[in-house]
């Protein structure tokens, strides 16, 4: 079976391990590695894979999107130059899955929405971020069997598997996360907190998840709905683990969780940077399987 | 130690740290009370906010009483000569928290991280200053790295722009000899004009002795509570501080029988038990966990019937830094369940 081809936008760690991802996917082929540094690991990584490279940025990428067929794009650089490399890109018909926290396509969460995206022939999705794609799935479990009036997340990341680009603007983060976890997730208000913990070795992520019910909540059904939750995200995180509850305490629910990578290229305690990398894989597979059906393609703009 | 005719600044704390033993639940008119007693005590900087700082307010740290926005409106317009000041820890609060903040008369803004994890505050830390605000770097859990790798992450806050560095003993673990060695060290490589600053815990009873040793190595702003009202056995009692200073002839500008008055008469009062050194708070302070996880890790011991001394232990064990008042309930759960308790109530 003929798979779609894709671009991946930098070549830093979570490029390195998308790429990987890619390299297993049935329905998804990586076709060209995009860096701006010609002396990047990630570029020689890509090469050595059998990857078109261009050291260029996506100006070396443009000129042989047509002929090289290339139908999706992951954005792995950073949220000042996202629009830029969007717009460049689905000009020529391709659609743009956004790793950065631009966020200036409709967020996607792929156990709760990323159906509807494909159908709306969405240009460019947005991953959220990683605490995001961590604890939203969760929130949602709740939200989907009775009003959540406040949902509240804690992740705590390792500090090694924070980057220098998070750092830089927390904040973004902790807005992004918050406006997700209310827009998606399903809560009436909502509220991140991100913590990072430096221990040696360093800790796998962890996240809790609080949501505050309208009324008394129904253990019974939340209980059997955040299972099936979990058993829906781990058909692509498979380290996606519940470690207590959901506790319940008056109208809290609260879900423990531990997310563990698979190790592809990104050592296996910062899940949060592999259920980034997963959950946009799944996506673009998602968007393959309706281009692959013909029910859907773009067209490059005249 | 001849400390005789050094000019400090005292910060009091009752109104922030002091947060935690209440839940948060200090009202507005408690905060009003007393900030103006402490303000004739001639206190020159208070701190008022949720426990947690800016955006505390949550289901993990506790919802307050009032709105960080409230307590500032209400305390600030009241103050004849004492400034306000408020905590903002990066990954909780947000430079939006900031402006609110600096909006409502807040002259100082600490940026707390983790003392491992300075460059989260860049943003914020370059706000503050951008903003015109006295703007502190605040490195939390200090007695967790050795003095080189504190004084290194404490330089990248100076380069953000914080004009004064603290040494934060959340866990109150210090010895005097840790503080001096970290103090010292900082105000040989910090530059000449910022200052530097120590907050204690008082879990082992050293937060006197450490901020006197902090003044000795050369910090001039102490962060102590009026009443010791602060997280774990509390801060440093302001008022035990403004004694011995006086003894030592350390300035502080403070009138100690007026704040020993709001201590008895104001602070004391509103306690839900006794800040005190009992055998949780000891275990904090032996054992080097952050002070806020005290009251959370008491109510597991009730709902899961695990002593909250061993979930103490267990989260000194799991290398837990503030903020993640998430995991006591966690361990607790994972703990009763390894022992085979079960829970006391499911309600």
């Amino acid at each position: 079976m003929s798979k779609i081809k894709c671009a991946i936008i930098g070549s830093g760690n979570i490029g390195t391990d998308l790429m990987y991802k890619l390299q297993r996917s049935e329905l998804l082929e990586p076709a060209w590695m995009v860096g701006i540094d010609p002396e990047s690991e990630g570029l020689a990584r890509a090469r050595a894979a059998g990857m078109k490279v261009t050291d260029q940025g996506v100006d070396g990428l443009v000129p042989h999107v047509r002929a090289d067929g290339v139908k999706i794009a992951f954005d792995a650089t950073s949220a000042y130059v996202h629009k830029e490399n969007s717009d460049k890109l689905n000009a020529l018909g391709v659609m743009m899955i956004d790793l950065t926290p631009a966020a200036i396509g409709p967020y996607c969460v792929p156990p709760i929405n990323l159906k509807e995206h494909a159908g709306k022939r969405e240009m460019n999705v947005n991953m959220v971020t990683c605490g995001g794609q961590a604890t939203i799935p969760m929130v949602y479990a709740v939200s989907r069997v009775q009003k959540v009036r406040y949902g509240e997340i804690v992740a705590t990341v390792s500090s090694k598997s924070v980057g220098p680009g998070t750092r830089k603007n927390i904040d973004e983060f902790t807005r992004t996360t918050a406006g997700a976890v209310s827009k998606i997730g399903g809560a009436e208000q909502g509220k991140a907190i991100i913590v990072i913990n430096p221990a040696e070795p360093p800790l796998i992520m962890r996240d809790t998840i609080h949501c505050l019910t309208e009324d008394a909540p129904k253990a019974a059904e939340i209980e059997a709905s955040v299972h099936a939750m979990i058993k829906e995200v781990q058909k692509y995180v498979p380290g996606y683990r519940l470690v207590n509850g959901p506790v319940f305490d008056g109208h809290r629910v609260t879900t423990y969780l531990e997310v563990e990578g698979l190790g592809d290229f990104l050592p296996k305690y910062a899940g949060n940077l592999d259920i980034m990398t997963a959950s946009a894989t799944r996506t673009a597979e998602m968007f393959a399987e309706e281009m692959l059906a013909g029910r859907l393609s773009f067209d490059a703009a005249a | 130690m001849d400390l005789k005719g050094i000019q400090i600044k005292v910060h009091d704390m009752s109104l922030r740290d002091g947060m935690h033993p209440k839940r948060h639940q200090i009202t507005i008119e408690q905060m009003q009370s007393i900030s103006q007693g402490l303000d004739a005590a001639g206190v020159p900087l208070i701190e008022v906010t949720h426990g947690d700082g800016l955006g505390g307010a949550s289901v993990n740290y506790g919802f307050p009483a009032a709105s960080d926005e409230e307590y500032l409106r209400a305390v600030i317009p009241h103050l004849k000569q004492a400034q306000v000041s408020a905590l903002l820890l990066p990954g909780i609060g947000t430079v939006d928290h900031l402006k609110m903040a600096a909006d409502c008369g807040v002259t100082t803004i600490r940026v707390a991280t983790h003392c491992t994890e300075a460059d989260v505050s860049e943003q914020h830390i370059a706000m503050g200053r951008k903003m015109g605000l006295d703007t502190v770097g605040f490195l939390m859990m200090a007695h967790m790295i050795e003095p080189e790798q504190l004084v290194e992450q404490a330089l990248l806050m100076e380069s953000y722009g914080a004009n004064c560095l603290y040494v934060t003993d959340s866990a109150g673990y210090m010895l005097p000899d840790d503080v001096s060695a970290r103090i010292a060290l900082l105000r040989e490589k910090a530059r000449p004009d910022t200052e530097i600053g120590f907050h204690g815990h008082h879990n082992l009873s050293m937060g006197v002795a450490n901020s006197i040793a902090a003044v000795a190595a050369g910090a001039r702003r102490i962060d102590c509570a009026c009443g010791g009202m602060g997280a774990g056995a509390g801060n440093t009692p302001l008022e035990v501080f403004i004694a011995v200073c006086n003894r030592m002839g350390i300035e502080t500008g403070i009138d100690l029988f007026k704040a020993s008055d709001v201590a008895e008469d104001l602070v004391t009062p509103i306690l839900d038990f006794p800040v005190r050194i009992d055998r949780n708070a000891l275990t904090l302070g032996y054992a080097g966990v952050y002070s806020s996880f005290l009251l959370f890790a008491q109510r597991a011991e009730k709902r899961y019937g695990i002593p909250a001394r061993e979930i103490l232990l267990e989260l000194g064990r799991r290398k837990m830094v503030g903020g993640q008042e998430d995991m006591i309930e966690d361990a607790a759960l994972t703990m009763a369940r390894e022992r085979g308790v079960s829970a006391a109530s499911a309600a």
